[in-house]
């Protein structure tokens, strides 16, 4: 878990307490809630999950527990850029354990894991469901499709000198 | 709910009543509004398209028609899938009087060029006189007389391709809502005969008669005044995309569905759970229930019946499991998407404690169409046993990749050969896998075989929810069976043992097989934790998960055989060479004493 600044805490938590107002009445909302925190976030901080247990009424251990069963749910702050790769059936059989060695070959990242720099983050995804192009990478939104492992240091280096441009 | 005087109730259904006529007077504009247009373009935008830059090319689409005025005269739609995935960006044009034409892997810059040499100069001729186009465009048509196209039969995926999936009238001038209007003038018994009598069943994989599980929902009794359904749209088969489109596309059809099952069966509200990794679906649903609420579809004394009905939607979150029925209840619920036992079924006991019956996108989008047209016209498609049609996401190592929607009952071969093309790689076509990490393989000496409910589990397969991936010579069926077995325990959620512990130990052991390291016994002993966990796991996602395992066994043992060999031969030289080396020693030993 990221540990984080005093200042920011306070924001965090207003922002929190802000979009469960909306959820507060309704069943079951617990993951919708969770979605939208990290949809501000990026991921779902701690801080975040205190709020939720005391406005919606559910254990900390309980959020723990959902946090940590489905797979879409981050605990800790990605890094600036996501390459999410596609090995779902279609992506697997046209290449992407090839893909995923370049990664690491590349950056030195395997699934789940983060850049020392914190600049690039891999995820390995099941479907995004554009099979027909597959194999399919996805870098903060932008979709490449039929990659071969040539393909992925000209991505990095595109992503990592939009960086630092930045 | 607030009880209402019965004043309150005959003005909500005047309200109904004239909210009615509004929805049928939206579609007449609708028909009105688009006289107007000699010509329409209509660019795929789906998943699959979208990504490969559709976005630009609707763009340029309309910037170019600007340029030459025609903006009110060419209708530009950005559409759901038109299917053949694997060349997109796709564009269609339809010009009065003439053919319609499809290009592929269409730019922006294509896009300026369809305008300027295909639209205007047709625009000003006769429709008899020929279309005149450079080589360079000509090569981009991709033409319409293929058999991915002249094979399908489109029921479900009717609209997708031809409409714009955000404009209400355009759904509504389609026919749409009709299907309810004419059910609410029924008893809902009546909807439940005609949904048995057409022989639908669920299209997530299992194949339920969808008019029975209605019977069940129907005959169960409200608890604390609520009844639900819910549409399962959690897509987690990796290779498949079929709900994603369906939804993305024509998620008003998939809601009209929805609340013709809860007003046979007496339900209160809906809710779909849909899978988070679909923006576009999730996008296309909210918009369909915000314009719903609008125009009082949904609401309550609906078209002024004393019908009410509300839908939600809610987010999946990314397991696999979910798509069990039980497990999406206790994910709806907000918690740990973990199955329990059946029964009680969820028609029993439900989201909620109250009884649900839960529908697949698919299954859903069928029913408007079944009422409008008659359970026999319903019947005639299909085989025996399995009625209608089926959507599938052709996908792998095929030419034509993408969504197909074909007659139950059409062979392997059709799929793969005429429809799919071929192989996209040349090499001989091995085998195709159905149902995902639950299905199995239908190698080549199986084409015949006719794509149904009954012979897919007869060669150990299941219909799934209609991933479908071809895999020619290369493919290795030890290395397949290792990834859906990976990606099960991967998605076991740990509740019942068979799985848990079964589903490790047997990827244990495929794994020392693909590593060259197994024997015969290892093989016998997957054969042996597979029968188990059939027999005892908890749910669906337990009991299928050896299938790709148990059926490339069954069709590709020598591809098993080939590596137990290979590990045998090893071990012997390695035995070998340990002799040796004993008897080297014990040389070298002999030899120091004498020294």
């Amino acid at each position: 878990m990221v540990e984080e600044k005093p200042a920011s805490v306070n924001e965090t938590k207003e922002k929190v307490e802000k979009l469960l107002v909306k959820w507060k009445s309704k069943r079951g909302s617990l993951i919708m809630a969770l979605h939208e925190i990290q949809g501000v976030f990026g991921f779902v901080p701690w801080s975040a999950v205190e709020i939720v247990s005391r406005e919606l009424n559910i254990p900390v251990s309980q959020i723990y527990a959902v946090l940590t069963f489905y797979n879409y749910f981050k605990l800790s702050a990605p890094g600036k850029v996501i390459i999410s790769l596609c090995d779902g059936t279609a992506c697997h059989i046209k290449g992407a354990p090839s893909l995923i060695d370049a990664i690491y070959n590349c950056l030195g990242i395997k699934d789940g894991e983060t850049t020392a720099d914190g600049v690039f983050h891999l995820q390995i995804v099941r479907c995004l469901g554009c099979c027909g192009l597959a194999p399919v990478v996805v870098v903060n939104g932008k979709t490449y499709r039929k990659v071969v492992p040539a393909d992925i240091p000209k991505i990095i280096a595109e992503w990592r000198s939009s960086i630092t441009k930045k | 709910m607030v009880e209402l005087t019965q004043e309150q109730i005959e003005k909500l259904k005047q309200l109904g009543r004239t909210q009615k006529e509004n929805l049928l007077k939206l579609g007449e504009e609708f028909v009105q509004n688009h006289k107007k247009y000699i010509a329409s373009i209509y660019t795929c935008n789906a998943t699959g398209c979208h990504s490969g830059g559709a976005g630009n090319v609707i763009d340029a689409f309309k910037e170019s028609l600007e340029t030459f005025g025609l903006q009110d005269k060419v209708r530009m739609v950005a559409t759901g899938c038109m299917g053949l995935c694997a060349c997109g960006p796709l564009a269609r044009v339809e010009i009065k009087g003439r053919d319609p034409f499809l290009y592929q892997q269409v730019t922006p810059d294509i896009a300026r060029l369809i305008v300027s040499e295909h639209i205007v100069p047709t625009l000003k001729k006769d429709p008899s006189e020929p279309l005149k186009l450079s080589t360079y465009l000509k090569n981009k048509e991709l033409s319409l007389n293929l058999p991915f196209f002249t094979k399908q039969k489109k029921v479900v995926l009717k609209n997708l391709g031809h409409s714009d999936p955000e404009d209400l009238g355009e759904y509504v001038a389609e026919g749409g809502y009709q299907a309810l209007m004419k059910c609410l003038e029924m008893k809902p018994e009546e909807v439940i005969q005609i949904i048995k009598d057409s022989g639908l069943r669920g299209r997530g994989g299992a194949g339920f008669p969808t008019g029975v599980k209605w019977e069940m929902l129907a005959k169960a009794p409200l608890v604390d005044g609520e009844k639900f359904v819910v549409c399962n749209g959690d897509e987690g088969d990796p290779g498949a995309y079929m709900d994603s489109c369906i939804l993305g596309g024509g998620a008003h059809q998939v809601l009209e569905g929805m609340m013709i099952a809860a007003y046979a069966t007496g339900a209160t509200s809906g809710w779909f759970y849909i899978r988070a990794e679909y923006p576009l679906a999730l996008q296309r649903v909210e918009l369909a229930i915000k314009q719903a609420k609008k125009y009082g579809i949904l609401g309550r004394r609906i078209f002024g019946s004393d019908f009410d009905f509300m839908a939600e939607l809610r987010y999946g979150a990314g397991a696999f499991v979910c798509g069990e029925e039980t497990a999406l209840l206790e994910s709806l619920e907000g918690k740990r998407g973990t199955p329990h036992p059946r029964p009680p079924y969820p028609t029993q006991k439900g989201l909620f404690g109250k009884p649900t019956a839960i529908n697949n996108v698919e299954t859903l989008a069928n029913i408007a169409p079944i009422i409008l047209h008659g359970p026999k016209w319903f019947q005639k498609m299909g085989t025996k046993t399995s009625k209608g049609t089926k959507v599938f996401a052709l996908t792998g190592k095929v030419q034509h990749s993408g969504l197909v929607e074909v007659p139950m009952g059409t062979k392997v071969s059709e799929m793969v050969n005429e429809i799919g093309g071929g192989t996209s790689s040349g090499k001989p076509f091995k085998a195709v896998q159905t149902g995902g990490p639950s299905g199995g393989v239908i190698p080549a000496s199986h084409l015949d075989l006719p794509l149904c409910y009954e012979e897919l589990k007869k060669i150990g397969s299941m219909m799934g929810s209609g991933g479908m991936i071809v895999m020619d010579y290369d493919d290795s069926m030890v290395e397949i069976a290792k990834f859906y077995l990976n990606f099960t325990v991967d998605e076991s959620c740990g509740k019942c043992a068979p799985c848990r512990i079964g589903g490790y130990q047997m990827l244990q052991l495929v794994k020392k097989i693909a590593d060259k390291r197994g024997s015969a016994a290892d093989l016998e002993k997957i054969k042996e934790i597979g029968s188990a966990m059939k027999r005892g796991a908890l749910c669906g996602l337990g009991q299928t998960a050896p299938n790709p395992v148990l059926s490339t066994i069954k069709f590709f043992k020598e591809e098993y055989d080939a590596l137990i060999q290979e590990a045998e031969t090893k071990r012997q030289a390695q035995q070998k060479l340990k002799g040796e080396m004993k008897q080297l020693e014990a040389q070298m030993n002999a030899l120091n004493k004498e020294g």
